[in-house]
């Protein structure tokens, strides 16, 4: 296993209380696997990811708890230093808004060749020439020309992909894209997913995809783990989830997106609104808003039970999983 | 140079017959909202003592369309294709360049001081960001209410407060919440304050821009059904502008397509998902994510290549040439027209729609799932 995620817990002090963003999640990428985290704002999706990252503000953020093993190596007992050397060389990140991740004031070859000044020790010349190899490489037209241009000069398609290009440079073995399409028209978030596929296929890297958007997860995820209040409530490969969901929230998502093939009638929608992380109601987090909720779930944590075995493991953190997908 | 002005002129001339005899179905009755061949082009200038005009941005350039009552017409399109303009022109927030905006059969674009005001009090509009769009300092209360401090003839003085409760109830919120400041609230919660806000003086059209893309998905689910409700209770008419082509879908009646300031297809919602004619249109749906791993399979996905390009140098011709897979010489000679397009004049088919293109051929992209 390329990357395994176990027991993880993450919490945030802030001026009102502790805010518990991460509450025990376990999940795992191997090479080439797309694995893709769900959820809306607040169920910890990004956290967890910055948490493997090493990108994780602290103080006020804190890891309490858990293990995240990289090719079999706890991250979490690295030294700050080795933990460098990781980042961006094996593991990379793709962050939503390129251009408040992109610096105005140097141009993209630099930021490029940054990369490999840093972790290779290259010379400016060398590492220019690298960049416009990178910048080619996810098909920005003109790379010779362009890679003296300042971030600005380039429309939101090609800045993402100026972003993707960063994120390959070292050829890392795991990428993490948060949100990547998010901000992207829908005729330039194909290309972009159709560029991540392709590279990532051709580099047969693990790719965790963190999004909102259960259209793109469709397309491109092998297995999804869809995340509530800080916790998975289920997991399972992606054309199992879409076809028989066996949480009731991962249900209620579904149904409460429209459809662009037909008309419909009224949307479905999930009652009540996210948790307050400061204060997770007891029991299963997602009761007050469940329609299959009974005494049980206000008292008990629900364990993720297992759904099926074979071929993936399949799971679900709801007592009344049975119902939820039989009924 | 000379040839394109004359075809240009062409376009409006006929454009605007064409839009004469669109639509229109009898039992619809009188449109609310017409608006014709409007435009908005921001000058681009050079030097700073003395100012010249070195061109123009042409955000929006030469949309026309009708809105009927208790109808929800749905603009589409990517980001600069020149909605959120429409929408701005429609408010009279931004002065147009050209054109005319019909509201009961009045020029609002010609209007100012009481008669504008008096128009303003029937057209309101809904803003994307919930989180921007209520002052911070205000209570939920008086961001209610303050379109009655301008249009006092609405809500006399004394009977203020009980009406804003009225409506946080109506927008299904607790009318007890009427002094809170808004950062007490959530995303959605907020959204249906800028909703209570724009219902305050009853008026026809609320226009709203992007209203749910702001929102989780749980929440955007509730947020529509409370606008659809909304829309049946007081028979209001929508103009719907958003990117995200299901949700459009899912609220609208009719659906204009548009593409670097024009309007490229406008059609029923049946019309435009499972007949489309116009390339724009047909690529555009394509490329939607549709959250099914089986339609993966068997669905034909048109990637387009490069960007839009930039309004204030728009190509000749049709403006999607650039993109197109099908354009040719004569794309790039004559602008297209927005009317039906030839095959399919005079026949009874779906596809006899407004489209703007030379070469319209009808494809379903849409894969039922």
């Amino acid at each position: 296993m390329l990357l395994e995620v176990r027991d993880l817990h993450v919490e945030f002090h802030t001026r009102e209380g502790i805010a518990k963003a991460v509450n025990g999640v376990d999940y795992s990428v191997d090479a080439g696997e797309t694995l893709a985290v769900l959820g809306e704002s607040g169920s910890g999706k990004s956290v967890t990811a910055q948490a493997v990252m090493g990108i994780l503000d602290v103080p006020p953020g804190k890891i309490t708890q858990g293990e995240i093993l990289f090719q079999g190596q706890d991250l979490l007992k690295l030294k700050e230093e080795d933990r460098r050397k990781v980042r961006g060389a094996k593991m990379a990140m793709i962050f939503q808004d390129a251009l408040s991740s992109l610096n105005p004031v140097l141009s993209v070859g630099d930021q490029l060749g940054e990369m490999f000044q840093v972790h290779k020790g290259m010379s400016r010349k060398d590492s220019k020439a690298k960049a416009v190899e990178l910048m080619d490489r996810v098909r920005i037209p003109a790379a010779k020309e362009r890679v003296g241009q300042y971030p600005h000069q380039f429309s939101g398609g090609m800045r993402q992909r100026i972003m993707i290009a960063m994120a390959l440079a070292l050829e890392p073995e795991l990428i993490i894209a948060d949100e990547p399409t998010t901000a992207l028209d829908v005729t330039v978030q194909a290309q972009v997913m159709d560029l991540l596929a392709e590279l990532q296929r051709e580099l047969h890297m693990g790719l965790i995809l963190i999004t909102h958007d259960l259209g793109v997860v469709a397309d491109v995820a092998d297995k999804i783990a869809v995340m509530y209040a800080g916790r998975i409530v289920e997991r399972a490969p992606v054309h199992e989830i879409y076809k028989a969901p066996a949480h009731p929230y991962t249900k209620g998502l579904l149904e409460s997106i429209p459809r662009l093939d037909q008309k419909g009638q009224e949307l479905y929608a999930i009652k009540g609104l996210p948790p307050n992380l400061l204060n997770i109601p007891p029991g299963c987090a997602f009761n007050p808003r469940c329609p299959l909720a009974r005494d049980r779930c206000r008292t008990d944590v629900p364990p993720l039970y297992e759904v099926t075995e074979s071929p993936v493991p399949r799971t679900s953190a709801c007592h009344f999983w049975k119902e939820c997908l039989h009924g | 140079m000379a040839d394109l002005s004359k075809n240009e002129e062409a376009v409006a001339a006929s454009e605007a017959e064409a839009v004469a005899a669109i639509e229109a179905p009898a039992e619809r009755g009188e449109p609310i909202l017409q608006v014709r061949d409007l435009k908005k082009h921001f000058p681009l200038t050079q030097g700073i003592l003395f100012k010249r005009q070195v061109g123009a941005v042409k955000a929006v350039d030469g949309v026309s369309f009708d809105l009927y009552q208790g109808e929800t017409l749905g603009i589409v399109g990517e980001s600069g294709c020149g909605k959120s303009t429409v929408a701005k022109l429609l408010m009279n927030l931004e002065q147009a360049t050209a054109g005319e905006v019909f509201y009961k059969g009045q020029d609002i674009t010609k209007l100012s001081g009481r008669a504008l005001k008096a128009v303003r009090r029937n057209i309101q509009m809904v803003f994307q960001d919930p989180y921007t769009s209520l002052n911070p300092r205000m209570t939920v209360g008086d961001i209610i209410g303050e379109p009655f401090d301008i249009h006092p003839e609405v809500a006399p003085k004394g009977d203020r407060r009980r009406k804003v409760q009225e409506l946080l109830d109506v927008v299904g919120l607790n009318p007890e919440y009427i002094n809170r400041y808004p950062h007490q609230f959530s995303g959605g919660q907020r959204q249906r304050i800028g909703i209570a806000r724009g219902l305050a003086l009853n008026p026809e059209i609320i226009i709203c821009d992007e209203p749910v893309s702001a929102l989780d998905v749980s929440v955007q689910a509730q947020v529509i059904n409370l606008m659809e409700k909304l829309q049946d209770e007081y028979n209001l008419s929508y103009l719907f502008i958003a990117h995200d082509l299901s949700i459009v879908r899912h609220i609208s009646d009719r659906v204009g397509v548009m593409y670097l300031g024009k309007m490229a297809e406008i059609g029923t919602d049946e019309q435009i998902y499972e007949h489309p004619t116009h390339p724009y249109t047909q690529a555009l749906l394509s490329a939607v994510p549709v959250p099914d791993p089986e339609a993966r399979a068997h669905r034909e996905r048109i990637i387009l290549t490069g960007d839009v390009p930039s309004p204030a140098n728009p190509p000749s011709g049709c403006s999607f040439r650039t993109r197109c897979w099908k354009a040719q010489d004569k794309c790039a000679e004559e602008i297209p027209l927005l009317a039906i397009p030839e095959p399919f004049q005079g026949q009874d088919t779906p596809a006899a729609h407004f489209s703007a293109c030379h070469f319209a051929e009808e494809k379903n992209v849409v894969a039922a799932h």
